[in-house]
């Protein structure tokens, strides 16, 4: 049996220092690091169970305005929330089309930012990867590449993040507040996972030991409540990763876009900014050919790392019609199937 | 009465719900993996991350030290264990060839190399993880177009095989008024049965029990005891639930005789539940195929000319091959056939049979080049079946038993609404959403084999009927119970029905839809036997008649070998060879069972998502013994053939020949929301002569036609024909 030690502190202190030994591994809800366990991909040799960490699983309402999402709330209960999905419709909209039912009761917000990637060839410890086994090589380069990166890959790892969660978060300029031993800091969600450069081993900024212990939205976050939707576009219905997705979020006033924010999915290591775009539509009217000019600007640098060409198109069209519902407003409901025919369809509480 | 349990028809039996209904969602039926031994050892296979060369050493200390490990076995001390097993198709019980564990050869990629024992599995999962194998490694070749991929003549793999052709087709094809000349293809399928492939055996003296699901318990029962050089008599399979098979477990595997191997090696029973992923490669798959298709036609529509050329993968060894122009040949009235099969030989494992094998890549092909000709034709797609419609086949003019195709394009037509369709492709919208109607013709051959049965009755008015059939889930329990009942004059929870079992009489393999069929003929044919005996009272008077002789009980054990299957082949069967007969392979008549199915699909005028919001499949099947099960059989094949349209596929790694999303999160099939709203009718039809009680097999039927019903509602929502499955965003947005 592969043995390992399990811990499960009573503090945010202890838990910190039990992590920083090398072979440390947090244990949130487990619904990826025990699968990468099993798998044989991940060998931790000291579970650090952070579950009944006190204080994790609490989602604040600061007083400025902005909120504080514990490192512990469940994914479906942020998306129940129904305070957090008016007041962040498109992060509700993220977290319902993400995994499955079971999964996002028990997926908790730490453990999604920290997820990791779902490359197949990652999961498979025959083939070379550099996130796995640095210096390995990279098998996915020249192989089945499909759903792989078409922005920020370098040639040592052409891979993605496949959260969800995050896209509408990096867009909605979220931080990061992570405890270490040499205490607190916050990290801008934008800058918190890496690219992978030469080190595609590391997927974030985290140092041995660090905590994510919440995840906060800025009091600006909630503006663009009444215009921020996401859409994921994937391979079925319902239960898959996106092969793209974006978070588009308007301030729209007197028809005109006031300030725009996007963020693209399944792109990138990372959950990706798309700056210039939004720089595009400031101050414009959200016609159909300002969309197409932003998502042109979202899409400048993309190249495709294999056969996944298609994904850059694709993501220009996602982006302009993310935006196009966004500029639509938010609807009164979160659809049970986002961007799907059947959203529509009554009482279609068929999320599977 | 819901459309779960359809009201019956005419020549149709009532929806009784599943017999083992109750066991199976209260967690009490006990699959394979379920059966509890005593003091076992749990087995974790490892597998090659080769396709192709030689093993040159282990190392296994790491695994060794391992706490728990009680065993490793390699080739190295197991060579020389497992005999030589013939390929099912070459007449033995084995659905490859391939040896594992006998030497340091690797075939294909994931090969059993190893099999770790240990106390617990995950000691024994952890010891696999640290097996070093040190392999020399030659370029694997993967698929279609790779080097050294080498191709054969499916006539010069097998002697028996034959092309079906008739009349002149080169000269009517190139004086064809209209012609039609395209290239289809299928991609890997692998069966994802929800359970996985498990074994467990357990040994008493010379006595070994097998707890496996099977479709075929005397084949495995057979099948290992050529492996393992012992008397069949000393085996017993039990296999009493299955969790899904669609064919993969329908031959002997090379794990069963490991299995048995190492729990005879450690005197302790061993259990194996194999890895999802490891499923992909110690059992068979659906082989990619290949397809062209040349038709010619008059101004009218009437087929002049009809070539189908078909190419599959298969592993080095084994000559595997579906040959699915022994139907499309024959489906319509066309002159001038021809026809021929290629196989082509890579560095894989073995493929196998899935849910009509021959059918679901061949009809794809032949059903989108019939959608395509209909658009060169300028005419209605169901229009072109209806001209083509014919009560003999072309090849050598055998008359159909029966065949109703048209009144299932009728009937399913009707309720989709077809007549509403605006033939212009991209012509219908609703919003942002384009919406395509298509649809195709599904057929499944009508298969009977060699089956055996006991029947008991009691004078307390109880049956019990035992048979080794088996029930992957089609409901056969429910069926031959309903048989039993009806024959007997008995209330059916009045009848136990026995199965999955080596030590009941004989039943033939779950496969080729024909256990209904084999089955249900022989089971009537003992209760027939009993009311003989009893001076064939009516029902009411039946006990009466038994309690009159005085006897505790009366049994009658049948044989039947009816209606196709040569009088040699029920011997056979007891030996766990089966010989099926029917569909086109009869000498006087051929038998199909038909069904016409229209699907609607949406795709996303600007993303280009293609989603699935009805589906309409009206199927006609001779007598449907039960409507609920049949209703399930053919709701669940059209799901799945909406899966092979759209989802389904296993991806290789070109270079290494091995499958990449060998997982369910990535090989995806569908999941509820695609399914959205989903019509089956059910035809009725009376077929004398396929069988004395009249039934056609369906559990193949729904999945034929449906990825091509699919394809075509996606070109008339487009105008974009892709004839590469599965269609995926990436064709449509180009
Ligand atoms: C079949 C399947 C489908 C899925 N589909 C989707 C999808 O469509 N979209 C999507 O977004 N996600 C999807 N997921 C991923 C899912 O969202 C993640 O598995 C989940 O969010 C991880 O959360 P967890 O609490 O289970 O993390 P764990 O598995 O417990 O941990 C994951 C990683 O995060 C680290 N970690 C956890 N908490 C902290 C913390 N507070 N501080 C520092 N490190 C921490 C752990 O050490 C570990 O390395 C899917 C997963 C599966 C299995
Ligand atoms: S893309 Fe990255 S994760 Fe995938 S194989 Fe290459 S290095 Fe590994």
């Amino acid at each position: 049996m592969n043995t390992f030690e399990y811990l499960r502190p009573a503090t945010i202190a202890e838990a910190v220092a039990a992590a920083a030994e090398p072979g440390a591994a947090y244990l949130a809800a487990g619904t990826n690091l025990v699968d990468l366990m099993k798998g044989g991909i991940s060998h931790p040799t000291r579970l650090v169970d952070i579950n009944r960490l006190p204080g994790l699983d609490r989602l604040e309402h600061l007083p400025d305005g902005g909120v504080r999402i514990g490192a512990l709330v469940r994914n479906a209960d942020l998306a129940h929330d129904p305070v957090f999905a008016r007041r962040f419709p498109a992060i509700a909209e993220a977290l319902l089309s993400g995994a499955s039912a079971q999964l996002r009761n028990a997926a908790t917000v730490g453990g999604n930012l920290m997820q990791r990637t779902r490359c197949a060839y990652f999961y498979d410890v025959a083939s070379a990867c550099n996130k796995r086994a640095p210096g390995a090589g990279c098998d996915a380069r020249g192989g089945e590449n499909r759903l792989h990166a078409v922005l920020g890959w370098s040639e040592s790892c052409i891979a993605t993040h496949p959260s969800d969660f995050c896209v509408p978060l990096v867009a909605l300029d979220a931080v990061v507040e992570i405890e270490g031993r040499a205490g607190r800091r916050e990290v801008a969600l934008e800058s918190f996972h890496q690219l992978p450069g030469n080190t595609p081993e590391r997927d974030s900024v985290l140092g041995p030991g660090e905590l994510i212990v919440a995840v906060r939205l800025p009091p600006a976050a909630a503006k663009f409540a009444a215009h921020a939707r996401y859409l994921k576009v994937r391979d079925r219905t319902s239960y898959a990763f996106a092969v793209v997705s974006a978070a588009a979020a308007l301030e729209v006033d007197g028809g005109r876009i006031a300030e725009a924010r996007l963020a693209l999915g399944g792109v990138a290591a990372r959950p990706w900014r798309a700056r210039a775009a939004e720089k595009v539509l400031a101050g414009t009217r959200p016609e159909a050919a300002t969309l197409r000019r932003a998502a042109e600007a979202a899409l400048a640098q993309a190249r495709p790392s294999g056969e996944n060409a298609f994904k850059i198109e694709l993501a220009r069209r996602i982006v302009a019609r993310a935006l196009a519902l966004a500029a639509a407003g938010t609807p009164e409901r979160v659809p049970a199937l986002p961007a799907s025919p059947f959203a529509s369809v009554a009482g279609a509480a068929v999320h599977a | 009465m819901s459309a779960a349990a359809p009201e019956p028809k005419a020549n149709m039996g009532p929806p009784e719900p599943r017999i083992d209904g109750r066991l199976k969602v209260t967690g009490q039926a006990r699959y394979p993996a379920d059966v509890p031994v005593s003091n076992p050892l749990y087995a974790y296979l490892v597998t090659s991350a080769i396709a192709r060369g030689r093993i040159t050493s282990f190392d296994l200390g790491a695994a060794r030290g391992v706490p728990g490990v009680a065993d490793i076995l390699t080739h190295e001390n197991t060579h020389g264990d497992v005999k030589q097993p013939k390929f099912f198709a070459d007449g033995g019980y084995a659905s490859t060839s391939i040896r594992p564990l006998d030497s340091a050869q690797i075939w294909h990629d994931g090969q059993i190399i190893a099999l770790v024992l240990a106390e617990t599995y995950e000691a024994a999962r952890e010891a696999a993880h640290r097996v070093k194998v040190n392999y020399v490694e030659e370029t694997p070749t993967a698929t279609f177009d790779d080097a050294g991929a080498s191709t054969q003549l499916a006539k010069e793999a097998r002697k028996t095989h034959e092309d079906p052709e008739v009349g002149n087709f080169d000269e009517a094809f190139r004086t064809a008024e209209v012609k039609l000349d395209e290239w289809y293809s299928t991609p890997t399928q692998h069966h994802n049965a929800m359970e996985l492939f498990a074994t467990t055996c357990a040994w008493a003296g010379p006595q070994l029990t097998i707890y496996e699901p099977s479709q075929f318990v005397y084949g495995l029962q057979n099948g290992v005891a050529e492996q393992l050089g012992i008397d069949p008599e000393h085996i017993r399979v039990v296999s009493t639930f299955i969790g899904g098979a669609f064919g993969s477990k329908g031959s002997t595997t090379p794990r069963t005789a490991l299995v048995a191997i190492a729990a005879r090696r450690l005197g302790r029973p061993v259990k194996l539940v194999a890895t999802r992923d490891q499923g992909f490669t110690i059992a068979t798959y659906r082989a990619e195929t290949r397809h062209h298709l040349r038709l010619g036609a008059a101004r009218d529509g009437k087929l002049v000319a009809l070539s189908h050329e078909g190419w599959e993968v298969t592993s080095r060894p084994d000559a595997y091959m579906v040959s699915g122009t022994d139907t499309t040949s024959r489906m319509y009235a066309v002159p001038n056939v021809a026809t021929n099969v290629s196989i082509v030989h890579a560095d894989r494992n073995t493929p196998g049979f899935m849910r009509s094998p021959p059918e679901t890549p061949y009809m794809y092909a032949l059903e989108s080049a019939m959608d395509e000709l209909a658009v060169k034709l300028a005419m209605d797609p169901v229009e072109l079946r209806r001209t083509n419609d014919t009560m003999k086949e072309p090849i050598k003019g055998l008359p159909y038993t029966s065949r109703s195709l048209m009144q299932c394009f009728e009937e399913a037509s009707r309720t989709f609404g077809w007549s509403k369709r605006n033939p212009q492709p991209g012509s219908m919208r609703d919003g942002d959403w384009l919406i395509g109607w298509g649809c195709a013709t599904a057929c499944y051959p009508t298969h009977i084999a060699p089956a055996t049965a006991r029947v008991r009755l009691t004078p307390d008015g109880e049956a019990r009927v035992e048979t080794a059939a088996h029930d992957i889930g089609t409901g056969t329990y429910t069926v031959i119970g309903q048989v039993v009942a009806e024959k007997l004059g008995l209330p059916l929870e009045k009848v136990a029905v026995l199965l999955g079992d080596s030590q009941l009489p004989p039943a033939p393999v779950s496969g080729g839809s024909n256990v209904t069929a084999s089955v249900c003929t022989v089971v009537a044919k003992a209760c027939d036997a009993i009311r003989s005996r009893l001076g064939n009272p009516n029902a009411a008077e039946l006990m009466d008649a038994l309690k009159r002789q005085g006897a505790g009980a009366i049994e009658e054990y049948a044989e039947n070998v009816s209606n196709g299957p040569p009088p040699e082949s029920l011997p056979l069967l007891y030996k766990g060879a089966v010989k099926m007969a029917g569909g086109a392979t009869l000498k006087d008549r051929i038998q199909y069972a038909f069904g016409a199915e229209f699907v609607e699909v949406r795709v996303h005028a600007l993303t280009r998502e293609i989603r699935v919001p009805r589906a309409v499949g009206a199927f006609a099947a001779g007598r449907i013994m039960n409507t609920r099960t049949a209703h399930s059989q053919l709701m669940g094949g059209m799901v799945w053939g909406i899966a092979s349209a759209l989802h389904e596929a296993t991806e290789i790694d070109r270079r290494a020949a091995r499958y990449v999303n060998d997982n369910f999160a990535d090989y995806l099939v569908p999941v509820n929301a695609d399914v959205n709203q989903l019509d089956v009718i059910l035809v009725s039809e009376e077929d004398t002569k396929v069988n004395p009680l009249g039934i056609k097999g369906l559990g193949e039927l729904g999945n034929v036609g449906t990825a091509a019903a699919v394809a075509n509602a996606v070109f008339h929502a487009t105008g974009r024909r892709v004839r590469d499955l599965p269609i995926r965003i990436d064709a449509l947005l180009a």
